[in-house]
């Protein structure tokens, strides 16, 4: 009897039965693996491959926690979300972090009782155009017609970056993007316009790829980022500093390839990043463990760049097959707007 | 002088040679006037041109071995097959572990045999293969493909997709739909106002309400009632909606059936003194089932097909895990959407047909006496 019981409760409240409100941390650390929302299918962001195994730029963010956490990298399972149901499966505490390419808003960041941990991501709205218009820039579109989906914020910026540069346009708007893909295959507008990451997305289903370019200006702010619930900061820095760490390896050129060298690094910075125990120069023990704050091992940091890589890294190997140039997304260094507080 | 009287048939003479054949069809079915002529020639014409059409992209212009996307998207090539090749198996058992793929295999092999022998007229033990079917295979199905007992590894339904899933939901969809369906026709009919108040209003409500807001409503609403931080999994809330969601179908299906029945089939099961339950079992429902089974298939070919609504609550069906490959890096092509919706079809079609002839043989079978 007790053993139908258990039978019951294990069938009907799955596996997913999680405490909201106790410590994130904790909880990961009990079950023994991080709950990642993911994207149920976006090229590049969270997709999965011939074998099953998810791929792509935010799955591979949740893949970086895990490593972070657990110093292995596969302690993570994905939970492919639709855009529906992704912030209540966070809001109930069947995911502990979502990461599935999730625009920071303010009401969402503030109404939900959710927060946003980082921007892993600047996209933004683009332009796509065939090459044979001759357009370099999206400042000499005065007069073209754009291609668009109707009942998205797409054409309310298209409306607003007109009118801001004096300029004159028509919108050819359809229901569904595969209408609006084909239209612009067509030739039936001379410009097609979605969030950027999509525009390269969808020219790898093109006929005729080499045709059409994606113009370098972005006219809208959709920052991309892990969300997580409010209320645990230890959480919440674990997130945030998952990407700090892998912004900051990038930085400083420490890759997956050449960790175990940097390690014998001199550069200070290098020595806080990868927890190497030095001597200050009085002969004290420099204190480099900066994984204690996070209530992580000392080797947090080293784990994620060793395992999953550094920004640069990982950007390359999920965006870079769609030939998605860094742009925004360059390090601050780099003219970019990755930016991550130093280690120390 | 005697007569003669022929005993045996003069030999039958074989229709004049104009009244049969091609010919005859042609010229007296097809070529019967100028514009059925002209029809049907354009008929044939469109029907040549579709067919030859698919056939040329599906085969002469057909990319047959490729690495990735490259040479599925180069100018003027057909459907993709390697994106199949390489994705069938995902299709078939989603993201289930390939070292766990045995049971999976093994439940599907029990299911086809359990049912091969309840389908096929010739194979004796029906009754125990029934009970089999119906109670203990959903039980051993359960354990094995779940696990985590008997020294099985845990496959949480995460990690069950395509085909599995497809089957999961329609099977037991199909299996608690009919003797459900039967209660509550049974029920809406009784002359109990309280049972037949009560089945009425769910069949009502359920079969008031789109498929796609049962599912809505059981992934989202379903958790408010809830306590908080308990939430039932994602496949059994999708297997218990479409469960109902058939079953209130069914009871109107099996409902029409039961009106078929003249009243004299009553009024006489009730004259020999059998009971209710007795002379439901043995002289109206076999009766009333007879005549409704076009319609029972129909809702089971439906019910089939209509399990693809699962992927807006985030479950990876047949079709929502063909259409998360789309967008895989490695193959998103300008083909590759079609072909996979090509050979989705063809899955599609392979399963609803054979339902289809099924059904046609045991009406066949079934036949004695309504035929008109």
């Amino acid at each position: 009897m007790k053993f139908l019981k258990s039978l019951i409760i294990a069938s009907l409240f799955g596996l997913s039965a999680v405490a909201a409100n106790a410590a994130t941390l904790d909880d990961v650390k009990t079950k023994g693996f991080i709950q990642c929302g993911s994207n149920p299918g976006l090229t590049g962001f969270g997709v999965p491959d011939d074998q099953g195994n998810w791929t792509g730029f935010d799955v591979d963010f949740c893949r970086a926690i895990a490593a972070a956490v657990f110093g292995d990298a596969t302690k993570v399972k994905f939970s492919p979300l639709n855009a529906k149901e992704r912030f209540t499966a966070l809001q109930s505490g069947a995911i502990d972090v979502l990461s599935r390419n999730s625009t920071w808003t303010m009401s969402r960041d503030t109404t939900l009782g959710l927060t946003f941990a980082a921007v892993t991501y600047y996209d933004g709205q683009g332009f796509m155009v065939p090459n044979k218009l001759n357009v370099k820039s999206a400042k000499e579109l005065n007069g073209a017609s754009v291609c668009v989906q109707t009942g998205t914020t797409t054409e309310l910026n298209l409306a607003d970056y007109f009118k801001a540069n004096k300029m004159e346009y028509k919108v050819v708007a359809f229901e569904k993007n595969e209408e609006v893909l084909k239209a612009y295959q067509e030739g039936r507008c001379d410009v097609y316009s979605t969030d950027q990451s999509g525009l390269y997305a969808e020219v790898l289903k093109f006929t005729n790829p080499g045709d059409h370019m994606v113009l370098p200006e972005i006219i809208s702010k959709e920052p991309l980022g892990p969300v997580v619930r409010q209320g645990d900061a230890q959480w919440f820095n674990i997130v945030k500093w998952v990407h700090g760490a892998m912004l900051n390896a990038e930085e400083l050129g420490v890759t997956s390839k050449n960790v175990d060298e940097m390690k014998a690094s001199t550069n200070p910075e290098i020595q806080r990043l990868l927890s190497v125990k030095v001597k200050n120069p009085d002969g004290t023990d420099a204190d480099n463990d900066f994984g204690k704050g996070l209530g992580l091992g000392p080797d947090w940091a080293y784990n994620i760049v060793k395992m999953v890589g550094n920004y640069g890294e990982v950007f390359d190997k999920n965006l870079a097959q769609l030939k998605i140039a860094r742009g925004k997304n360059a390090l601050w260094s780099q003219g970019g707007l990755q930016y991550a507080a130093p280690i120390r | 002088m005697t007569g003669f009287v022929r005993t045996i048939d003069a030999p039958k003479l074989s229709p004049p040679k104009g009244e049969v054949g091609l010919i005859h069809t042609l010229r007296h079915r097809v070529f019967n006037s100028a514009i059925g002529g002209v029809l049907a020639i354009a008929i044939a014409a469109l029907l040549f041109w579709t067919a030859w059409t698919i056939i040329d992209w599906a085969f002469f212009r057909g990319v047959w071995t490729a690495p990735d996307r490259e040479l599925c998207n180069a100018e003027g090539a057909g459907a993709c097959w390697p994106f199949i090749k390489a994705r069938s198996l995902q299709w078939v058992y989603g993201f289930y572990p390939s070292a766990e793929r045995w049971r999976v295999n093994l439940v599907y092999l029990i299911g086809a045999i359990s049912l091969a022998g309840l389908m096929i007229p010739a194979i004796p033990f029906k009754t125990w293969n029934a009970l089999f079917f119906f109670l203990l295979y959903p039980v051993i199905a359960f354990f094995l493909l779940l696990g985590g007992k008997f020294g099985l590894t845990l496959v949480e339904t995460e990690q069950w997709g395509g085909l599995l899933v497809t089957l999961v939901l329609s099977v037991t969809a199909i299996v608690v739909s009919a003797p459900l369906g039967i209660l509550l026709a049974l029920g809406r009919r009784s002359e109990m106002p309280i049972v037949s108040l009560l089945s009425t209003i769910f069949i009502e409500t359920v079969r008031g309400v789109p498929l796609v807001l049962v599912l809505f409503m059981a992934a989202n609403m379903f958790p408010l009632f809830m306590p908080p931080g308990v939430n039932p999994d994602k496949l059994l809330k999708a297997v218990i909606g479409t469960s109902l969601f058939a079953s209130a179908y069914m009871a109107e299906i099996i409902r029409g059936g039961l009106q078929a029945i003249p009243k004299g089939q009553y009024e006489g099961a009730q004259a020999i003194g059998l009971s209710y339950w007795k002379s439901m079992g043995l002289i109206i429902m076999p009766q009333a089932l007879k005549v409704v089974i076009p319609s029972i298939v129909n809702n089971f070919i439906s019910l089939f097909k209509d399990t693809s609504l699962v992927t807006v609550v985030g479950l990876f069906d047949l079709l929502g895990i063909v259409q998360t490959g789309f967008n895989d890096p490695k193959w998103a092509s300008a083909q590759t959407s079609n072909t996979g919706y090509f050979a989705l079809a063809v899955i599609y079609w392979a399963f609803c047909f054979s339902m289809s002839r099924y059904s046609q043989f045991i009406e066949r079978k079934l036949n004695t006496s309504h035929k008109r």
